[in-house]
């Protein structure tokens, strides 16, 4: 039995903790949110600098050519800090896919400038509030060029690229999609940006017209391209939901050691301590699961789709948990501006609903069941 | 990141392999879930003797034992690795002699004489002799230091008078290993003292409790002016506690998984397959897959972490806290889940037995359950468990630690 992370990945995450503990401080999470930027420049390069955005890139693109357990080791460290940058947009989206399903020669434009942190990526599918189905995508490929409008695009104010999930036929259900790249700096394009719960990570409309597209993957094949995008997605994103939980619970349990009430620390009282070991119960959980995603992302085991809704599943109620739960612990102090509980409170929000909601992601989870019969 | 064993662990697992189908039966149908823990015929427990001393004279009762004790003098990944290939044969259950190997025993060996371990530690390991453990009493459950079975010095003898409760096994068991107390007039963890010794002894009665869920595997044992050696004591007087500390940290050892873990996503899913709901098939209903994902997220979770206490086992290191979680979690999601099921089976879900779907499974489940979540540690004292040992959170406040034992308010 090997199921942990290695000692060298296990370095590269003291090291990562280390230089994002003294590098993103909740002043530049809150730099962000509280401005008009899009993402944290100075962050951003360095971590491209370190290597960090092409970790799981090939050396022949430019990447430092590890696998995918240590790019889920720098998604938990960047989920640590909320990282204020479009790393899940770029990396665990856009890069994975190109990765997955890309021609050599998309893989060739995109992939080096990617890990150099010169291009930021995006995907883009939602177009209305409601379910996103096969029904509800109304964006049309036609001759090379594409019209319509996708909303609260993850750092679509400032991605380079996206990726679109279009329609390509009049088929009713998953043939009629498919998935393109588009260069986001083409004609046709405008986008504006839209306020959303968690301004630490921007969201924009972008609208289509006539701009130009190139297929990724077949024709007819975008929707169950996106599925395995959104599996691989699931799986990092789960460890930035992990690393969220666990600060989480760290901030709650320092408060509980420091601050007093009826004179001794709120920590002694049981309520307090059950509600922190209900936090730690939830993370660990997840961490599990989280670390049987990577495993079946790492070995691209068939087991991937299932792997990927239970750590996907899991993170999202255990972050969701710990981040509201925290605010409570802290009292009147947790729901105010300059506390940082809301910080964590709104990541955990959003990266909930990034990757679709938890009933899309129990659904599958108990199709793959049905299937593999494994339960 | 893999799932595989060592080539140490894979020859290990070859060999334990190789004895279990020379000496065992392979798995047929699964057995089913009846609420029992423990041998409840004759059959069974001469059944369940002749297999521990089959294992015992392997080496195989104890693997982690070192050899001049009986055991395999091997590793806690090897004892895994036994468990997990014994759990592929269909052979009798030893929970009877658990609880001796995995408390009493091991507290016998940390406080007890070389002629103690001489006498007593084989006879245990082959299933000869069968010991419980006598802590909890009517008014100690979670605050077990709060016990009243009282030991008054006569001589070169004590003198037993009081009651202990749900003392699983002591029906059959030969031994006790008993916590009294000798001093009234000290706080309450500084007047206890702990012993050992035969349980059909005069003035020793056993009483069967039965459950609320209508089985029974627990009793109440009764001493009136019980006589017994000074040479059975464990430890100093008065350092009683201390020693208990050493018995509870290997019971939070040896509970876990367990028989709360026998109703699980599994069945619920082979029971929502057939089931007919108002709009269709139960699978098809979105409350029901909502559920079933829950829990499993919770059993996989669960799974996962043991084999992340496998992997700092098989690297040689200590587990994390990591696996202080488990029955917790198991404890509560049997009881959701099996009321779940109830709820699924409708109407019809009030039935108990062959005449209900699972041949009534998820009612025995649900009604085990309450008790699950109490046994070994309820599900406040596993969370203040967690606060303090994992977390570091301060203890809560005890206003009767340095009282006099006899001044500190008892209630009704």
């Amino acid at each position: 039995m090997n199921f942990d992370f290695s000692d060298e990945q296990k370095l590269l995450r003291e090291q990562a903790r280390k230089f994002l503990g003294g590098r993103c401080p909740p002043r530049r999470v809150r730099a962000v949110l509280e401005s008009d930027a899009g993402y944290d420049r100075d962050l951003w390069k360095s971590i491209a600098g370190m290597g960090w955005l092409g970790t799981a890139i090939p050396e022949s693109w430019g990447g430092l050519g590890l696998g995918a357990l240590e790019l889920c080791v720098i998604a938990e460290e960047l989920g640590r800090v909320l990282a204020p940058v479009p790393f899940s947009s770029t990396v665990s989206l856009f890069a994975e896919a190109l990765l997955l399903s890309g021609s050599e020669q998309q893989k060739q434009r995109y992939l080096p400038r990617l890990a150099q942190g010169e291009c930021i990526g995006t995907l883009a599918r939602t177009e209305h509030a409601g379910a996103v189905t096969p029904k509800s995508i109304r964006t049309w490929l036609r001759a090379g060029r594409i019209s319509g409008t996708k909303i609260a695009v993850p750092d679509g104010m400032d991605a380079d690229a996206a990726l679109v999930l279009v329609r390509t036929g009049e088929e009713v259900g998953e043939r009629g999609l498919s998935l393109v790249v588009v260069d986001l700096d083409a004609e046709g394009i405008t986008r504006k940006r839209q306020e959303s719960i968690d301004p630490s990570r921007k969201r924009a409309v972008l609208t289509f017209d006539e701009a130009p597209a190139e297929l990724l993957g077949e024709v007819g094949e975008g929707w169950d391209l996106q599925r395995r995008i959104m599996d691989r997605a699931a799986v990092l994103t789960a460890f930035e939901q992990v690393g969220g939980a666990d600060a989480c619970l760290n901030m709650a349990k320092g408060y509980a050691l420091t601050r007093y009430a009826f004179g001794r620390p709120i920590g002694s009282f049981q309520a307090i301590r059950h509600k922190l070991a209900d936090m730690y119960i939830a993370t660990e959980l997840a961490r599990s699961n989280a670390y049987y995603g990577a495993w079946a992302l790492s070995t691209n085991a068939r087991e991937l789709p299932l792997a990927a809704a239970a750590a996907r599943i899991s993170a999202t109620q255990a972050f969701d948990f710990a981040a509201d739960e925290n605010v409570q612990v802290h009292g009147g102090i947790g729901f105010t501006w300059e506390a940082d509980c809301h910080l964590f409170q709104k990541r955990a929000r959003d990266l909930a609903l990034a990757l679709g909601p938890q009933r899309v992601w129990k659904d599958r989870l108990v199709t793959e069941l049905e299937l593999s019969n494994v339960a | 990141m893999d799932f595989d064993d060592t080539s140490e662990e894979a020859a290990f697992r070859a060999e334990v392999h190789a004895w279990l189908e020379a000496n065992a039966r392979p798995r047929g149908r699964e057995r089913g879930y009846d609420g029992r823990v423990g041998p409840s015929t004759a059959d069974a427990m001469s059944e369940a003797k002749a297999w521990q001393a089959k294992k015992a004279a392997r080496g195989y009762a104890r693997i982690t034992w070192p050899k001049e004790l009986g055991g395999l003098g091997g590793t806690a990944i090897q004892q895994v690795i036994y468990n997990q290939e014994e759990a592929k044969f269909d052979v009798p259950s030893t929970y009877a002699f658990s609880i001796g190997l995995g408390m009493c025993i091991p507290t016998l060996m940390a406080y007890g004489s070389k002629e103690m371990i001489a006498r007593y530690v084989a006879p245990a390991l082959k299933g000869d002799e069968i010991w419980c453990q006598l802590f909890s009493e009517p008014a100690a459950g979670s605050d077990v230091a709060g016990l009243r079975t009282r030991a008054e010095k006569e001589g070169d003898e004590w003198v037993l008078n009081g009651q202990k409760i749900w003392t699983s096994g002591a029906h059959y068991s030969d031994f006790g290993l008993l916590l009294a107390r000798t001093d009234f007039d000290a706080p309450k963890h500084k007047g206890l003292t702990m012993f050992f010794h035969a349980m059909r002894l005069p003035g020793i009665e056993v009483r069967p409790i039965k459950q609320a869920s209508g089985s029974s595997n627990f009793n109440e044992v009764f001493f009136t002016d019980v006589r017994i050696p000074d040479s059975q004591r464990l430890g100093e007087v008065g350092q009683g506690w201390t020693v208990a500390l050493t018995t509870l940290m290997h019971e939070r050892l040896a509970v876990g998984g367990g028989q709360g873990g026998a109703i699980d996503v599994k069945e619920l899913l082979a029971l929502a397959r057939h089931l007919e709901l108002e709009d269709g098939p139960a699978l098809r209903n979105a409350h029901v897959r909502d559920k079933i994902a829950d829990w499993y997220v919770r059993s996989a979770g669960l799974k996962y972490t043991t084999y992340r206490t496998m992997t700092a086992l098989s690297r040689g290191s200590q587990p994390g806290p990591e696996a202080s979680i488990a029955k917790v979690v198991v404890a509560s999601k049997l009881q959701e889940l099996c009321a779940f099921a109830t709820e699924l089976e409708s109407e019809a879900g009030v039935l108990v037995g062959d005449d209900a779907p699972a041949h009534g499974a998820f009612q025995l489940g649900w009604l085990g359950a309450p008790g699950y979540r109490i046994a070994g540690g309820t599900d406040e004292i596993l969370r203040n468990i967690i606060a303090e040992r994992v977390l570091g959170l301060p203890p809560d406040i005890r206003v009767d630690k340095d009282v006099p034992f006899n001044k500190i308010p008892g209630g009704k």
